[in-house]
């Protein structure tokens, strides 16, 4: 339902610009009662309706009802499946001819978190391979050095491995797990099992991959507050950065920086596991033509990612149409599919006044998962959409590069992210992620099976903190899980 | 004379007169007329389910019209009802069960061999559980041997977290009833044949799971309207959260099902996205080409709302305190702004209603590819929506809304959440 909607404008008006943002946004140290305003993790974006499975499918609470059509339109082009080319309907046709989904929500289930397959027989994944090769030539690394590009592609497969192609065409390839159970005992003596995968490709369509290749899992990643994250000040982003961990305390922080393919030239990243997309834009643009193989007007391919390589796939009719842009899906189409995906809301929080969960708020703070989780932000007021204008948010990320040990790495870099460096994922909704999505799989690649298992992946920069919760009691690192379940 | 002359006077202005009702009595006239309104809905279910009963015992063309003429004049209160979503949380956290759309029919029974040609990452697509007792799927077995109330609402919908897994609700019904319209845009709604549903000549294999799957699927929407209507009545769970609440905030819920429902839902993701896409899929009632009808009636709920009426389905007519009249205490002319929008939509979507039923045009042709009138004629709907939103939003500021928060129980702090 509507919160302030249609008349924050009005309330902004009596906004006192007096009022540090820093001091709004330092951390606190009173754990004894909740800050002001921190249950609204989205400020009045936060919707407050029931907790079902559609808590993260929800418009900005403040948005007008003549934005919601856009809203409610962009949303249908995200739930829409993609036939392939020519089809009766001009304007929704051109899947593939390789594509990992034929819809964004198929992938982004309920706008949720994707996971990783139940077992070998199940094809029903949101999650799929990345692919890249180290650069081969000077070409390749004045590309990357000028960050046109953030990976050589795979040169047969390109950079991401499609599961699925239409009709008379071969899929590139099927992705392959092997789990292996890693015991890690806490300080109270309690064992913990985490899972350590393996990826592999099998059945190849298309030759073999080079020998060089680099494989990095993804799993579809959630959906809400992406518009937020979007609207916080590049400044206040930079200004956490410490590359050279010049404060010694053991985080560095490193911005990732991509090309940006609208204003043409590179920017901050901010979204995908590696920051590796410097815009929900050009995120959910680079998803239509790599996932669903639908060209828009940054890849505008009708042959989606089929690599000169991969000839007949780039013969294959497509669906540019010409009162369509010569696109699959226009202009009109991808600007509301990336408003649908700026205004998803972020869900009120949950006991955010228990005393067990400010306890773990207490310890999530003392044992500096702050120092890159960082909780909140105020965000610009000349934002994209007047509903991400000056709110005060708490996701709980930095958005910038981390080291997170051999035991997370993909050995795959990224821009400017190496191997080992992932960006801080944001932590708001992640304890709804069972009631959104009926599991809980955490991290890039869904290998852990809890919050805990997540927690005790960190590794590298986060190593100091991990040691600090595996100390903690088992009283405590309820309280801790608590916490973060409640964000 | 003079003393006739001012009792003219008094009656012609006794409405300006007449102190404007509460804001609860507003409230407890809204849920009765949401209680009426699901009544009829359970009535008119309950008429199919008798219509979907004779048809499986005599499974006759006869028959199989008689059905679809229940399962159409069981959506003319249910439409009327969708103007209670959005607002009420209660009706937003159900109404998925019965009223899900747009669907993957193949997830239910046959489909023509054009739809399922492309394997896809929903396993469910082309699962048919009519034809298959025992489903294996993303690395599971679902037991699907006795077609239950159970299997359909808690192990089929929404399947995998896929929206499209429709298992249940008007839609699951309406394709049973009608089979798919392969017609695309041109006209004509579905074919299937009453044979169907005859074991004894069956066509499309599996007519007694089918006649089962029919026969569940009514019951279950049955059992789902009377819960609903069990909570409008007296100390039911939605009455009583719009009631006990801040009057404010029940007067906000009843403009924001209205706001929601005008722009969002129906000019935008009905109308809007299949005029964009020209796709004969992207109708609310896609089977039986009844899509006019719902939108006509999702129009008149919205009027209504505002106006305190209803016209049940025996023809009774309800009349009461509305939100109409608290405006026209405060703002005459924005309370006229809206009537008049009101009107002006109905009139459109009487335009539609017309086109199919005398032109013989349904929405389907006309959002097609390069029928130009009929694409003007929607987009005319989707303005008259629009202008509609805004003269909702002005009812709004008359009433002093704006700095309500219209949810919950934690409205009273929220407009705090903008950051000052």
């Amino acid at each position: 339902m509507k919160a302030s909607q249609i008349f924050a404008a009005a309330l902004l008006l009596s906004v006192n610009t007096a009022v540090q943002a820093d001091d709004i946004t330092a951390p606190t140290t009173d754990f004894s009662k909740p800050e002001r305003y921190e249950k609204y993790p989205g400020g009045a974006t936060t919707h407050t309706k029931k907790l079902n499975r559609d808590s993260f499918s929800h418009p900005a609470a403040n948005m007008s009802f003549e934005r919601e059509s856009d809203f409610q339109v962009g949303n249908g082009f995200f739930k829409r499946l993609w036939v392939s080319a020519p089809a009766s309907t001009q304007a929704g046709d051109g899947l593939g001819p390789l594509y990992n989904a034929r819809s964004c929500q198929r992938c982004h289930l309920k706008d949720g978190r994707g996971h990783p397959p139940n077992g070998p027989q199940d094809n029903a994944v949101s999650m799929f391979l990345r692919l890249s090769i180290p650069p081969q030539n000077d070409e390749d690394r004045r590309r990357l050095r000028e960050h046109r590009l953030n990976v050589i592609p795979e040169p047969t497969y390109g950079t991401q491995l499609q599961d699925f192609a239409i009709q008379g065409h071969a899929a590139e390839g099927h992705m392959h797990i092997a789990y292996k159970e890693v015991p890690v005992e806490l300080a109270d003596g309690t064992v913990v099992h985490l899972r350590r995968p393996t990826y592999s490709v099998t059945d190849l369509g298309y030759g073999p991959l080079h020998p060089d290749t680099m494989l990095s899992p993804r799993v579809a990643p959630q959906m809400i507050g992406l518009g937020l994250l979007e609207a916080i000040d590049e400044r206040d982003i930079l200004a956490q950065a410490d590359p050279e961990d010049k404060d010694g305390n053991g985080i560095s922080g490193r911005p990732n920086r991509v090309w940006c393919a609208e204003d043409n030239k590179p920017m901050l990243g901010r979204f995908g596991w590696k920051a590796g997309k410097p815009s929900v834009n050009e995120q959910s643009q680079g998803a239509f033509a790599g996932d669903v193989g639908i060209s828009v007007p940054l890849h505008p391919a009708g042959s989606g990612e089929c690599t000169e390589r991969e000839e007949a796939c780039r013969k294959a009719p497509d669906g540019n149409s010409p009162q369509y842009d010569n696109l699959e899906a226009s202009r009109e189409i991808t600007d509301l599919v990336a408003f649908y995906a700026r205004n998803l809301a972020v869900p009120a929080r949950r006991d955010y006044d228990d005393p067990e969960v400010l306890a773990g708020k207490r310890l999530f703070y003392r044992t500096g998962c702050i120092q890159c989780h960082t909780p909140k932000y105020v965000t610009r007021e000349d934002s994209i959409g007047p509903e991400q204008s000056h709110q005060l948010i708490w996701p709980y990320t930095d958005l910038l590069l981390h080291d997170m040990g051999e035991g997370l790495a993909d050995h795959r870099p990224e821009g400017e992210a190496s191997g080992r460096e992932w960006r801080t994922a944001p932590l708001w909704g992640i304890g709804l992620t069972p009631v959104v999505n009926g599991h809980s799989y955490y991290l890039h690649d869904g290998r852990a099976r809890s919050l805990l298992e997540a927690i005790l992946w960190h590794g590298g920069e986060a190593q100091a903190q991990r040691a600090a919760v595996v100390k903690l009691s088992e009283a405590e690192r309820k309280q801790l899980v608590r916490f973060v379940a409640s964000l | 004379m003079n003393k006739a002359f001012s009792l003219v006077v008094l009656f012609g202005l006794s409405g300006q007169l007449w102190a404007a009702p509460s804001e609860k009595d507003v409230l407890r006239h809204y849920a009765d007329l949401a209680h009426a309104k699901y009544e009829d809905s359970l009535t008119t279910a309950r008429a199919l389910r008798k219509a979907v009963d004779r048809l499986i015992a005599t499974p006759t063309e006869a028959n199989l019209a008689e059905a679809r003429g229940a399962w159409r004049a069981a959506r003319v209160p249910y439409q009327q009802t969708e103007v209670y979503r959005f607002g009420n949380a209660i009706v937003d956290d159900w109404e998925g069960r019965v009223n899900a759309w747009p669907l993957d029919e193949g997830l239910i029974d046959y489909v023509d061999t054009g739809y399922g040609a492309e394997s896809d990452q929903n396993p469910y697509y082309a699962a048919n559980v009519i034809a298959n007792p025992r489903l294996v799927l993303s690395g599971r077995t679902i037991d699907a041997s006795t077609i239950s109330k159970e299997l359909l609402a808690d192990e089929l919908q929404e399947v995998d977290h896929i929206e499209a897994n429709v298992a249940t609700g008007y839609h699951a019904i309406e394709f049973l009833l009608w089979g798919q319209d392969l017609n695309g845009t041109g006209p004509g709604a579905g074919h299937r044949p009453a044979s169907d549903f005859d074991p004894r000549r069956c066509t499309g294999g599996n007519c007694d799971r089918r006649a089962a799957y029919l026969k569940v699927a009514t019951d279950l929407l049955v059992s789902d309207l009377q819960w609903m209507t069990d909570q409008w009545a007296k100390d039911g769970a939605a009455r009583r959260s719009l009631l006990d609440g801040d009057p404010k905030d029940g007067i906000a819920a009843i403009l924001t099902g209205m706001g929601s429902l005008s722009y969002g839902e129906l000019a935008g993701q009905r109308m809007k996205l299949g005029l964009m896409l020209h796709d004969p899929e992207e109708e609310h009632d896609c089977f039986s080409d009844n899509t006019h009808w719902s939108y006509y009636y999702d129009a008149l709920g919205i009027r209504d709302a505002y106006t305190g009426a209803y016209t049940r389905i025996d023809g009774t007519e309800l009349n009461g305190p509305s939100p109409s009249d608290l405006v026209v205490a405060t703002d005459p002319a924005a309370d006229k702004g809206l009537r008049d929008r009101l009107d002006i939509t109905l009139a459109k979507m009487q335009g539609l209603v017309d086109s199919a039923e005398k032109r013989g045009v349904a929405f389907d042709q006309l959002i097609g590819e390069g029928n130009e009138a009929g694409n003007a004629q929607v987009m005319a709907a989707i303005n008259a929506l629009l202008a509609q939103t805004k003269a909702i939003e002005k009812v709004v500021a008359a009433l002093g809304l704006e700095a309500i928060a219209f949810e919950g129980s934690d409205s009273p702090d929220a407009p705090e959440k903008v950051f000052y």
